[in-house]
């Protein structure tokens, strides 16, 4: 096979490793009835924690917990407001986020100053269990990350699909009041779902600042968090095609790094602006039919 | 023995008292019916017991022991079910998924293992679903049988439904009784919530009556008749109204011919309804809310499309019209909810202004000022407590109403469809309401009336229409209505004995 496939392929995997996280803890939110546009922020703020937490201990795994802890923090706090107080959606995920992002600027001049340019740690090393064999020595030749993101596409559809706390969130998501007339805790379920889908999203940002760029720069998540929801709508809400989404936006963005140097003639911005206008394009026709969860942004009260 | 007694229940919403120191009781295996006309308080009372709101004052016994019920977790533990009005189930999960739902041992929950688990369960209770089956392909009758089922997996030994044959074609209802006969045999306990006199007294063993958030009465089936349940139901016998019979009518000013349309879900919901309504006179139309009265306020308002029929005003066809048509025609709406009625977001001068913009605009522009004194003018002739800049949203219910009276009466209209007006209104705005009715139809207007309230149409109307399920089951005068008679129509109990429109 061709190198340069097979470097696109590895390249995609990681890239949309982070997608990846991301996007299965918002679809846990969302499938629960919330949809947390404090992700950005939480990725920012798992992204800075991790970063910390890991140059401070000198233990990179121990930072990625510390930014799984951070998220689900943050997802304790969508969940305090638009849970428990009735908040609107929008206001407190949009309020999370730009919190967060401001509460980790600060940090980092807590900690760093104002250095001229980012400190860097030695990231995280990456698993070749092939080695040099051709083919599968680079094509799996991923960050333990990686491999723990894939291997949790499966575990969320058997937690969504396949268990009572699956199915309690789902009937959740889409018509609270019988959830609750059948004896299901509605808020105690959707504490539980953003709290999980706070970790993931904290681990999303640490693999970004811990395992793909070993720094901690300010445009760091540079929008992700927002193309995940876009690929949660995407992925219609299936922890599977969501997956597909993740793979499609990490391969535009693989080539389109390798587009860059092959030396065409056009701004380079243009390059960086395909992976979203290809997840524009790709909402655009799956958006139309989209199934949302039907008590998705609707606060639940019982009188 | 008593599976649940209830004591002193009251609950409010706001100044609303919908249960008023209730006690209720339950007897084991019986069928135990919850009559009352609607907004009577029932189904607060049952959502009471089911844990879905909490009880201001007042004490439930279940099995003779006080129980404390915060959620309807506690409610199914204690072994009570209920199947609300408004079906609670989950339209994207099957109907093993609905069924487990909350009630599943072990984290796990295989689909085949489900399914097998809820089908034992239909099987030992006779009830008939297919567990693979998606709920959103249902119809209601399954649904029905889906929750009922529901609430028996969970062991329930006091099964609670609400209002349960509303929705079900007569054949559905057959079958819903014959396995309640059936379930009660087998030592469940039931309490059937119905506006239905006849129902009542086909399925229940004892019937306790409500009205106004307070018991009238508990009685045994056999020592009641369905004349003494509608009296209990509906209240007063007498009515202190003076009504000059043999007042000078005009010609007809609104004509409805074979009228039928179908509602939300696509269900027929006006059958047929011819009526005619003269110069000076008050048509009221009873009945029981859902009849069909909703679906007749927005016909004539042109905000829903019959599927057969006409509707005439003075000679003019306006079957199908657009509601700026109608409003043209003379027609003056006031809507059966008020704050459809108006926006909120606008002021007080807009709202008023709002279905004459033409006549308001001067080059092009909105003239705010003559807006501004059109309203000045109208709130100091229907005394509205309001500045004309104040958002409408902000003002009492009396006071928005008298916003939508004076809009829909100021132009003087040839006929007035008025549906519900005063539902909610404290006393003082409810007369001035009733006594602006009245002076249409003095003036000339012919005046149709819509309204749950028996004693409103009883005090109004000139004559009475009585609306049941979608069809018109008699016009008679208002002079030879009596309460009871009225009252077995509204539930159908009793066919019109004329046929006169
Ligand atoms: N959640 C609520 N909020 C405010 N008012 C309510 C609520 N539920 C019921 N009510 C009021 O309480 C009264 C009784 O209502 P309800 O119990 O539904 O009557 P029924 O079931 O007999 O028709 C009505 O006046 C109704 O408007
Ligand atoms: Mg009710």
């Amino acid at each position: 096979m061709d190198i340069f496939l097979i470097g696109l392929i590895a390249a995609t995997l990681r890239v949309a490793t982070p997608l990846l996280l991301g996007t299965l803890g918002e679809l846990f939110a969302e499938r629960a009835g919330i949809l947390n546009l404090g992700i950005e922020g939480t990725m920012f703020f798992g992204a800075f924690v991790g970063f910390v937490v890991g140059g401070a201990t000198g233990s990179l795994w121990l930072g990625v917990v510390a930014a799984i802890v951070a998220g689900i923090l943050s997802g304790l706090l969508m969940a305090l407001l638009s849970v428990q107080l009735g908040v609107n959606q929008h206001v407190s995920g949009l309020g999370i986020t730009l919190l967060l992002v401001g509460l980790s600027l600060f940090g980092f001049r807590l900690v760093y100053g104002e250095p001229r340019v980012p400190p860097a740690i030695e990231p995280f090393g990456r698993l070749s269990p092939f080695g040099q064999t051709p083919i599968l020595g680079p094509l799996f030749d991923q960050y333990a990350l990686t491999y723990i993101a894939f291997a949790l596409v499966p575990v969320v559809w058997w937690l969504l699909y396949r268990t009572s706390f699956g199915l309690q969130i789902r009937a959740v998501g889409e018509n609270p009041e019988a959830a609750d007339a059948a004896g299901v805790n509605v808020f105690l379920t959707r504490y539980l779902a953003l709290v999980v889908a706070g970790g993931l999203m904290g681990a999303a940002g640490a693999f970004l600042s811990l395992a793909q760029l070993g720094a901690f720069t300010y445009g760091i998540i540079a929008g992700r968090g927002w193309v995940c929801i876009a690929l949660v709508i995407f992925g219609n809400w299936d922890p599977v095609r969501v997956l597909w989404g993740a793979l499609l936006f990490g391969g535009v963005f693989a080539l389109q790094l390798r587009l860059q140097i092959t030396g065409l003639q056009l701004p380079y911005e243009t390059f960086l602006a395909l992976p979203y206008l290809v997840t524009i394009l790709a909402l655009a026709i799956a958006g139309r039919n989209a199934a949302y969860p039907a008590a998705l942004l609707k606060p639940y009260k019982r009188e | 023995m008593h599976a649940i007694q209830m004591r002193g229940i009251t609950k409010r919403f706001g100044p609303v008292v919908a249960n008023d120191h209730i006690n209720f009781d339950l007897e084991q295996g019986e069928i135990h019916a919850l009559l009352g006309e609607n907004g009577a308080g029932k189904t607060t009372l049952m959502r009471i017991l089911y844990g879905l709101y909490h009880a201001d004052e007042g004490e439930i016994r279940v099995d003779g022991e006080v129980v404390h019920i915060a959620s309807p977790k506690d409610a199914i533990r204690l072994g009570i079910g209920m199947v609300t009005q408004h079906f609670a189930l989950v339209p994207t999960l099957s109907v093993a998924e609905n069924v487990v739902l909350g009630y599943t041992d072990g984290f796990r929950v295989e689909p085949q293992a489900a399914q097998q688990r809820v089908a034992e369960a239909a099987a030992r209770f006779g009830i008939e679903v297919d567990p693979a089956a998606l709920v959103r392909h249902l119809s209601v009758g399954e649904r029905q049988r889906v929750e009922i089922l529901k609430a028996l997996y969970r062991n329930a030994r006091i099964l609670i439904l609400d209002e349960p044959t509303a929705v079900l074609v007569p054949q559905e209802v057959e079958v819903l009784f014959e396995t309640l006969e059936r379930l009660r045999q087998g030592g469940l306990s039931v309490i059937f919530i119905s506006h239905k006199l006849y129902e009542v007294m086909t399925v229940c063993d004892r019937i306790t009556v409500l009205r106004d958030g307070r018991v009238v009465g508990t009685v045994d089936k056999e020592a009641t008749s369905q004349a003494e349940l509608a009296r209990m139901m509906v209240g007063r016998e007498t009515f202190g109204v003076t009504r000059q019979d043999g007042r000078p009518q005009g010609p007809v000013l609104l004509r409805i011919e074979n009228l039928s349309a179908l509602d939300q879900k696509g269900l027929p919901a006006l059958k047929e309804v011819t009526l005619e309504v003269r110069a000076g006179e008050i048509l009221g139309v009873a009945g029981v809310s859902g009849n069909g009265q909703t679906e007749l306020s927005h016909v004539l308002a042109g905000t829903l499309k019959p599927t057969e029929g006409r509707v005439l005003v003075g000679n003019e066809d306006l079957t199908g019209a657009d509601p700026a048509r109608i409003s043209a025609a003379g027609v003056g709406r006031i809507p059966e909810d008020r704050h459809e009625g108006v926006i909120g977001e606008l002021s007080v001068a807009e709202n008023l202004a709002l279905e004459y913009l033409d006549e308001f605009v001067k080059g092009g522009r909105l003239d705010h000022r003559r807006i501004r004194q059109h309203a000045e003018r109208l709130i100091a002739e229907y005394q509205i407590k309001a500045s004309p800049t104040d958002r409408t949203r902000t003002l009492s219910g009396g006071n928005m109403q008298k916003v939508i009276l004076a809009r829909a009466l100021s132009r003087n209209p040839r006929v007035v469809i008025a549906s519900q007006p005063t539902r909610g209104l404290d006393v003082g705005a409810t007369e001035y309401v009733r006594s602006k009715l009245l002076e249409q139809r003095d003036r000339g207007a012919a005046v149709l009336l819509l309204s749950e309230d028996l004693d409103e149409v009883l005090a109004l109307s000139d004559r009475i229409a009585v609306i049941y399920e979608g069809r018109i089951v008699d016009v008679l005068p208002a002079s030879e209505a009596d309460v009871e008679q009225l009252g077995l129509m509204m539930s159908g109990a009793r066919e019109g004995t004329s046929a006169r429109v």
